[in-house]
Parts: structure tokens; sequence; C-alpha cells
């Protein structure tokens, strides 16, 4: 890509990757939540990897990290609604799966609504790792059948 | 606002028989954007932010990983030669849209007027939500409190879909080695 498209990748990526952990951070009081945010998270390193495609070619061949986000991503959301089950058992409450068994809070604070920020936190880390993982592979593919 | 919408659409069913018709892959899937961003645009009128940031974000995302396996491969339509007895198709699909909209006109006869939902359960969500779940936000109280399920089972598929992008993609670069 030329010199306008990296310089302003350069500049624009952050802030979109910030906008994506805002709206995680806001995802039970604001619109969103966590399918936008991951998405938003994806966005930010898929437009790094479009604008600076000629360098990344040292790629290694089956990148971890992001798979491995993608896998905690899931593995959170899970323990988090058996933990649900489980403590509510001990806090007295009928147990069900999802249990919202912490504190409601105010609703319109930050720290509210129990644990939902939990949830909308551990979908976006699920969303945001999937879509780059996908995009990744397709592109260490591609550079890799091109050679 | 119901004329507007009308509008929308009507672009959208345009931009989506272009796509297919287009000879050109890259103004076809152009016209596919007309689609997206025409459906971003029905949301906001509908006062629905949330689909809105997620739709806008993710046709941002199909459009550029399209346009960029376009540029990487053809441009060109792979070209078929049209047998000659295809009018019989084209008279079955005909008579199969008119009976589709037909019954699509018996079916909404039931329905409540536009803008106007008379569902009980919607509505309880809407009284009682934000006091139930604690969040301000009624749809992350639906998705993540009500509807924990169905939630846990979408990201269920993304993961599955991913473990199986993987597994056929690695497999053949094995196999390529």
């Amino acid at each position: 890509m030329t010199i306008i498209v990296k310089k302003i990748t350069q500049i624009i990526a952050g802030p979109i990757f910030l906008y994506g952990l805002y709206i995680v951070a806001q995802g039970h009081l604001s619109p969103g939540g966590g399918f936008a945010a991951g998405s938003f998270i994806a966005g930010a390193f898929i437009l790094l990897v479009l604008a600076y495609g000629d360098k990344l070619r040292h790629l290694k061949t089956e990148e971890f990290e992001s798979s491995l986000i993608e896998t905690l991503g899931i593995l959170f959301f899970i323990i988090t609604a058996l933990g649900a089950l489980l403590l509510s058992i001990r806090l007295g409450f009928i147990p069900v799966f999802f249990k919202n068994f912490l504190t409601k809070g105010i609703p319109g604070n930050l720290f509210s609504a129990g644990i939902i920020p939990l949830l909308n936190i551990a979908v976006g880390m699920e969303v945001g790792g999937a879509l780059f993982t996908i995009f990744l592979e397709f592109v260490i593919r591609s550079s890799k059948e091109g050679k | 606002m119901e004329t507007l919408l009308i509008i929308l659409l009507l672009l959208m069913i345009a931009g989506a028989i272009y796509a297919l018709e287009a000879k050109d892959l890259l103004s076809a899937v152009v016209s596919f954007g007309i689609v997206g961003f025409g459906l971003v645009i029905c949301f906001l009128l509908l006062q629905a932010p949330d689909l809105a940031i997620v739709q806008v974000v993710v046709e941002v995302l199909v459009l550029v990983i399209m346009i960029a396996v376009i540029i990487n491969t053809t441009r060109e339509e792979i070209k078929e030669k049209i047998p000659r007895s295809t009018y019989i198709y084209y008279i079955l699909g005909f008579i199969f849209v008119v009976g589709f909209i037909y019954l699509f006109a018996v079916s909404i006869q039931g329905l409540s007027e536009f803008g106007k939902h008379s569902t009980r359960m919607a509505t309880e969500y809407i009284k009682n939500g934000a006091v139930k779940t604690g969040s301000m936000n009624l749809v992350s109280g639906v998705v993540l409190d009500f509807r924990g399920y169905d939630t846990l089972g979408e990201i269920t598929i993304l993961f599955t879909a991913v473990v199986g992008i993987l597994t056929i993609l690695r497999l053949k670069g094995r196999k390529h080695e």
C-alpha cells in the first residue's frame, strides 16, 4: 500500500481498538456489546495487516495467539455460567445455569448488572479472536502459496 | 418513515439483483455493499443502534475481505453457456414467485400493524428487564441474561467455524509442502 494508507492506518488503528474496548466495557449501559466490540477489535488488527501486508511476511506458519484468545473467551464464558450455577447453590439461590449471582448495583453505574459485563467481555474476546483468526489464516495461506 | 423505508428496501433489492447479474465481480461486490449499508440505515431508522453498530462493522469487514479476494484472484465471472431449455425454468420460477407472493399476502393478514407489537413476552421484558437484570442496555440484558443459552450457542457456532476453517486450511497447507 502507499504511504498515505500506512500513515492513516497508524493514526486510526489505535483509536478503533480503544473504541472497541470502550464498547465492551459499556456494553451493559449503552448500545453495543460483545459482538460489536469484538468486530471493532478484529477490524483494527485486520486494517493493520491489510495496510502493512508487504512487511508481514514474517508471520509464522501457524499463528497461535489469536486462536488462544478465542479459546479463552469461550472457556471464560462457560466457566462464568458454571460458576454461577455452583455459587448460587452456596449462596442460597435457586441453582440456575447463567444465574446472575452478583449484586445488581445501581442501574447506570459502570459496576452494575452482576455478571453481564463479565459475559460481555467473554463474548468480545471470542468474536474478536475468531474473526481475526479466520482472516489471518487466509492471509498466511495465500502468502505462502504466492511464494 | 414508511415511505423512506420502502424506498430504501427497493434500492437494496435493486442492488442485490445487480450483484447477481453483474459481469465484473468488483462491481458486484460494490453493489452488494448497497444492501448492507441500506440495512444499516434501516436499523437506524427503526431505532436499533445495537444492530446498526454490528452491521456496519461486519459489512465493512466483509467488503474489505471480498475486495481483497477479488483483487488477488480474478475479476471476471466464469462464463457459462446457457442451454436452450432454460425457459422452462423461467416459467417455473415465475409460478413460484407468484405463489410465494400470494402465500405471503395471505399469511401477513393476521399480523399487527407496522410498529405496533402485541407480544406478551416482549412487553414483560421491556417493563421489568432493567430491574431484573440491572442492565441499562436492555439488549445486553436480554441477550446475556434471559437468553444466555442462545448466546452460548452462537459463540459455540463461531468457535466451531474457526476450528473447521483452521482444520481444512492447515491440512491443505501441509499436503502442499
